[in-house]
């Protein structure tokens, strides 16, 4: 029997929805264009114009936030979509045949896995002088998929004693099939957990290389206006440049979290509570 | 398995680890697109001055050669040198060993405002567990949690040195300026610990030699700090220690926010000014104390649980 996801598992169910819903139709919701500032309207204070003021180019804040919604979207769908296809390819390629091929898979996990994530990152980054989205994605899947691996590793490491796998087998079934229509849909459940933490921890990390200015360079990503408010704390009134980008960003982890959280419950209840 | 064996194990993974560290450190700055010379020698360098940077570099020699060099310099303990002209500048070890000492500090000065703020917290929620106390704590945990460090170290500026002036901000030296920075890096960590140390301690608190100790008369606080908080101790420290690494990264953040030399600020300086070797000693730097890290905490774990020493 299925049960109810947590309320709090709703509730970062509800906040994800709201990100991704201004993810999608943000940009179309912008007064103004988040690149072309004026220079004559540096600085203003929240007005019906501006409902949220201008920073130190001219540029609209309201606008900036929400291609920001878009551009942190764009980038976390991307990289949860292939660092999750990756991991869990190499989770079950590693779990069901075992042997030389898992240790040698497994060996390359624990390297990734033995230093700090966003150093890798950051390591990657730094290569190329001016990162584009591109190299962006890339440096965030270099290591991203190694949480997927793990679990579906684990999965197929259970699953692969369970009777449905073993007739398949005994039917003849090839390693393909079995992998793909017998392991892979259901070691589903625990992956779609790693998905909505990873979709939380791709953000935090976009937005932490885009604050230290190791980011696409676009001015509108919420690290790059958070990184930009920060040197507006000392004028009075200018606060909410650095605070609403980071309240962005803590939304949508937040929300993420709650939600996998959430999801975890649901599947493994003996867990529900726990920190 | 004997504490050797142990031993022997958990070093040659850690080995293995910092090797790969640093054959990806080598492959980033080989296998991408771009070449270093033109970032060092600007766009009006002569053919014969591309030439010095590249000998210089050793980029004119095969691969296998230019990563055994490499090794060589992390062997050597100089990390390479500075192009184009090695001999007037510091070895890139010794730029790093001038801020590392900062970078220690603050993340040492970070874990102790993580356990001070984080033991009493966490065995206050845990003793009066679903009262008001522990929601306000679990609550205070949990928002601190959900904060990036890039947010609560603004916020943190903001509120006591420009409004409130009592702590000093940026570019200040003298120990007192290490308060904030320290509080930044090390409030994420003391939220988790703090969470930690809760259910750690409720855990404990339903043991049979808690109900003996409280059955013999024991008065509370010897029951809750000599009996049930020592065993509650022992996954809180595992956790401190494993995360010492984190504070290193974090402490990149803070170090940018409040423009504190560091290891952290070394490394996107390098960047900015596309200086390969230092971002790769850098890089190592960093990865090679998490390593070891990682390596003593283990090891001392495993002496004091035997049980852990068969994993």
């Amino acid at each position: 029997m299925k049960t109810k996801l947590s309320p709090s598992g709703r509730i970062g169910l509800v906040m994800l929805g709201v990100f991704v819903m201004l993810g999608v139709v943000g940009p179309w919701l912008a007064p103004y264009d988040p690149e072309i500032g004026k220079l004559a309207q540096r600085y203003l204070p929240a007005s019906s114009a501006h409902w949220l003021g201008t920073d130190s180019k001219g540029v609209d804040t309201l606008s900036q936030l929400l291609y920001g919604a878009r551009a942190a979207l764009e980038i976390s769908v991307i990289v949860v979509a292939i660092s999750a296809t990756i991991g869990i390819a190499v989770g079950t390629i590693a779990g069901w045949f075992r042997g030389i091929v898992d240790e040698l898979l497994m060996r390359i996990v624990d390297i990734l896995m033995a230093f700090p994530g966003i150093l890798l990152n950051i390591a990657v980054v730094a290569t190329v002088a001016r990162p584009g989205l591109g190299v962006m994605i890339a440096a965030l899947c270099v290591n991203g998929w190694v949480g997927y691996a793990r679990v579906a590793r684990g999965e197929v490491l259970a699953l692969r004693e369970r009777d449905y796998v073993l007739a398949a087998v005994a039917l003849g079934a090839t390693h393909r099939r079995v992998m793909l229509r017998h392991l892979v849909p259901n070691l589903m459940g625990p992956a779609f957990v790693q998905m909505a933490f990873g979709f939380g921890s791709v953000i935090l990390i976009e937005a932490t290389l885009s604050f230290l200015g190791l980011g696409p360079q676009v001015d509108y990503t919420w690290g790059a206006m958070l990184e930009q408010g920060t040197s507006f704390l000392w004028h009075a009134g200018f606060v909410h440049y650095a605070i609403l980008p980071g309240l962005a960003i803590t939304w949508v982890v937040l929300g993420a979290n709650l939600l996998s959280d959430g999801l975890r419950d649901r599947l493994d209840p003996r867990q529900r509570g726990r920190a | 398995m004997s504490i050797g064996a142990f031993l022997l194990r958990r070093l040659g993974s850690g080995a293995l680890a910092i090797l790969g560290v640093s054959i990806l450190v080598f492959a980033f700055l080989h296998l991408v697109p771009g070449d270093p010379v033109d970032h060092l020698a600007g766009g009006e360098a002569t053919p014969e001055q591309r030439k010095a940077i590249e000998t210089c570099m050793g980029l004119d020699r095969p691969l296998p050669v230019q990563f055994v060099t490499f090794l060589g310099h992390i062997v050597d303990g100089t990390l390479g040198h500075q192009c184009p002209d090695p001999a007037g500048k510091p070895t890139v070890a010794s730029r790093i060993a001038e801020v590392f000492p900062h970078t220690i500090a603050l993340a040492i000065a970070g874990m102790l405002v993580a356990i001070v703020l984080a033991l009493p917290l966490g065995v206050i929620a845990a003793v009066r567990r679903g009262t008001w106390v522990d929601t306000l704590a679990t609550v205070a945990s949990l928002s601190v949690i959900g904060l990036p460090m890039m947010l609560l170290a603004p916020i943190l500026l903001l509120v006591f040195f420009i409004w409130l002036a009592w702590l000093p901000g940026p570019i200040e030296t003298g120990p007192s300026a290490l308060v904030l920075p320290a509080i930044a890096v090390g409030l994420h960590l003391m939220a988790m610990l703090a969470r930690m140390t809760r259910s750690s301690m409720i855990e404990v608190l339903s043991e049979d030699y808690v109900r003996t100790a409280r059955a013999k008369g024991l008065p509370e606080r010897r029951v809750l700090v000599g009996h049930a908080l020592r065993n509650a101790l022992m996954p809180v420290i595992t956790i401190a220690g494993l995360q010492f690494g984190s504070l290193l990264t974090g402490a990149i953040v803070i170090e940018k926010v409040f423009a504190r030399p560091g290891l952290g600020l070394t490394l996107l300086d390098a960047i900015s000014e596309r200086d390969y070797p230092v971002v790769q000693g850098c890089v190592l730097v960093i990865a090679v104390i998490y390593v070891l890290v990682n390596i003593v905490v283990d090891l001392a774990y495993g002496l004091v649980d035997p049980r852990i020493r068969r994993a």
